[in-house]
């Protein structure tokens, strides 16, 4: 076997365990106030999420994707597609209520997972998506995705922001990256299997067996949590 | 199943390992019935190349027949097939502009990071060679999964033997490409450092693209006797004074292209060399880049540099005086194998291209590690090796 191949979620410990709550950010992750007005780069063309000062937590992704807009819009926002897309993500599903309401099950330490519903807060045909926890959530969470035509033939730009604020602050922010489950770093991997997904069908794994990909290791790690 | 896995810097072994299966729809599981290994593979031999982990099973070079398939393969069951070691989706921005190899969707996301951080975008895909470019299990194995077997793998018709067609995995090619890098002019001179195999290959190419003199550089008499065979002028670096002698032969106006088919693991003791022999033993991630330097001290004011040697990291005291002086256009990169294989299969059936007098040694897999050895510290002699998985070992 190649070991390390595809790290098993089992054996990380519990620095990781926290870095894994906190890769539920990914999908957007608390925070409340945006703050990315205090972005120091109000001078430039670049996204405020670049700026070197300022910007708070607001963390932004773009990946061009050769599909069209309407293509990418109409996948992502049928939620529940976006299961496989995201690591951290177990299911998504509508939920009663007003305002597109849909609850989302992240994987949380120990093997649990947690709840977090949402509702759309803007939303315009093969352009934006947005949304956010709703009152009252345990979890509170805000995220946009946009698309813009890339030029010529490229197909789309797809632009992912998240604002958070990790628990226990900067300190937090630290953990989670060394996990690797830090939430700039998981929305770029997940949009990475989003433009897998789409222009090849599949989303790559140099696994050599079936129970050796990333996905199978995470859910026969949540399995023996929950039977221990 | 058996393959060649990496223990550590010098410690290669066949080890017994789970077989593959079909991971992905698109994939294909082959057993191969030759593979080789590349002068490239030496770069992890000597640990100059990160991110390997004890047990990755390496080889980039091989072929093999189609055992099984998953439901998006194109091929069928008994095809024999060539597999290029650039692992490509054909989906995406840089495979339909046919550079295959940056595909954007073959490194699996989380792996991606890594070559992102040292070259400031993801490098693809490419088979047993280090977690950099995804950790794919090698070809040196009795059987590999092929990710996108609807994309990359050659089907060969019978009557071409294995050596024939083996090489169009990665050396061919990339002697092509390295060619067509160089932009070959009918007028001129080219003169390419390292007769290995993929240096041979480069000289071969630039030969048949009309180049009037081709000047290759080694140290290895054997080697340079291969290169004169096929129609280069040779210098022998450790007898002659290169930059003087290039001058003289291209008639003082230095040469039109240079081909650096050496790359990060230059052999000699100019003091640029030696440095940065030291810097890698000590570990500090150093490429010793001699040659390339030798190379754009060579080549004439508004010439070509073309770079099929592999380099990893940086390198220090690069000459980039010359670079922008002298006006040089320099185009480099990793194969781009899939966009080269009709063309080339179709010149070896057709005995444009020979692709087998550079094979010294053919093994049975499970002496690899001997082959890697001698590849390693018999170069003169041990210019290509084959290992035949199907081949029972000596006793």
């Amino acid at each position: 076997m190649v070991a390390g191949q595809d790290e098993g979620v089992a054996t990380l410990g519990k620095a990781a365990a926290l870095g894994l709550a906190l890769g539920a950010a990914a999908i957007g992750f608390m925070a409340t106030r945006r703050s990315s007005d205090d972005a120091g780069n109000d001078g430039d063309d670049a996204p405020d999420y670049a700026a070197r000062r300022g910007g708070g937590d607001v963390t932004g992704r773009t990946v061009t994707i050769r599909k069209d807009r309407q293509e990418l819009y109409s996948f992502w926002r049928d939620f529940a597609n976006l299961v496989p897309i995201m690591e951290n993500v177990t299911a998504i599903r509508p939920a009663g209520g007003g305002n597109d309401r849909s609850v989302w099950t992240i994987r949380a330490p120990g093997g649990r997972t947690v709840d977090v519903e949402t509702e759309v807060t803007e939303d315009r045909a093969g352009e934006v998506i947005a949304w956010q926890s709703v009152e009252g959530s345990t979890i509170r969470t805000e995220g946009r995705v946009s698309f813009a035509d890339a030029p010529g033939d490229r197909g789309t730009r797809v632009t992912l922001v998240i604002d958070y604020a990790p628990p226990l602050g900067e300190l937090g922010r630290a953990i989670a990256k060394l996990a690797r489950r830090e939430p700039a770093v998981q929305a770029r991997h997940d949009l990475k299997r989003l433009k897998m997904h789409m222009e090849t069908g599949e989303i790559a794994t140099s696994a050599r067996r079936r129970d050796q990909t990333r996905a199978a290791q995470m859910d026969d790690a949540a399995a023996k949590k929950e039977t221990a | 199943m058996r393959a060649l896995t990496w223990h550590g810097t010098h410690d290669v072994r066949v080890d017994t390992v789970d077989d593959p299966e079909i991971v992905n729809p698109r994939d294909a599981i082959i057993k191969v019935t030759s593979t080789a290994i590349c002068g490239s593979d030496l770069h992890l031999y000597d640990g100059v190349i990160p991110s390997l982990q004890p047990g990755d099973i390496l080889g980039h070079e091989f072929m093999g027949e189609v055992v099984e398939t998953g439901s998006g393969s194109t091929l069928k069951k008994g095809q024999r097939v060539v597999i290029p070691f650039t692992i490509s989706c054909g989906g995406c921005f840089h495979c339909k502009v046919q550079q295959y190899s940056a595909c954007e969707n073959s490194n699996p996301a989380e792996k991606q990071d890594m070559s992102a951080a040292l070259y400031g975008q993801p490098m693809a895909g490419l088979f047993g060679y280090s977690h950099l470019t995804g950790g794919y299990s090698g070809g040196q194995a009795e059987y590999v999964r092929v990710p996108f077997s609807d994309v990359g793998p050659v089907v060969i018709p019978d009557h071409l033997e294995d050596e024939k067609v083996l090489f169009l995995s990665d050396i061919l090619p990339t002697g092509w490409m390295a060619a067509e890098n160089a932009d070959i002019q009918p007028d001129d001179t080219v003169a390419v450092w390292g007769c290995g195999p993929v240096g041979l290959f480069a000289i071969q190419s630039a030969i048949l693209m009309g180049a009037s003199k081709v000047i290759a550089i080694d140290h290895y008499p054997h080697r340079l006797e291969l290169a004169k065979q096929l129609g280069a002028e040779v210098i022998n670096f450790r007898e002659t004074h290169v930059q003087d002698a290039l001058m003289e032969m291209s008639g003082g106006i230095g040469v039109d292209a240079v081909i650096d088919a050496v790359g990060m693991e230059a052999h000699g003791f100019a003091f640029d060399n030696m440095l940065e022999v030291v810097k890698q033993k000590v570990g500090i991630g150093a490429d010793r880049a001699h040659a390339l330097r030798m190379a754009l001290m060579a080549v004439r004011f508004g010439g070509k540099v073309s770079i099929p040697g592999v380099y990893g990291g940086m390198t220090d005291k690069f000459p980039t005086g010359a670079l922008m002086e002298k006006g040089l256009q320099v185009r480099s990169g990793q194969t781009h194998v899939q966009k080269y294989t009709a063309k080339l299969l179709e010149m070896i059936e057709g005995g444009k291209i020979d692709t087998t007098f550079m094979i010294s040694h053919r093994l049975p897999l499970e002496e690899a590690p001997h082959g890697y050895k001698n590849f390693k510290e018999e170069q003169n002699t041990w210019t290509k090796v084959i290992l035949k998985p199907g081949m029972a070992a000596s006793a």
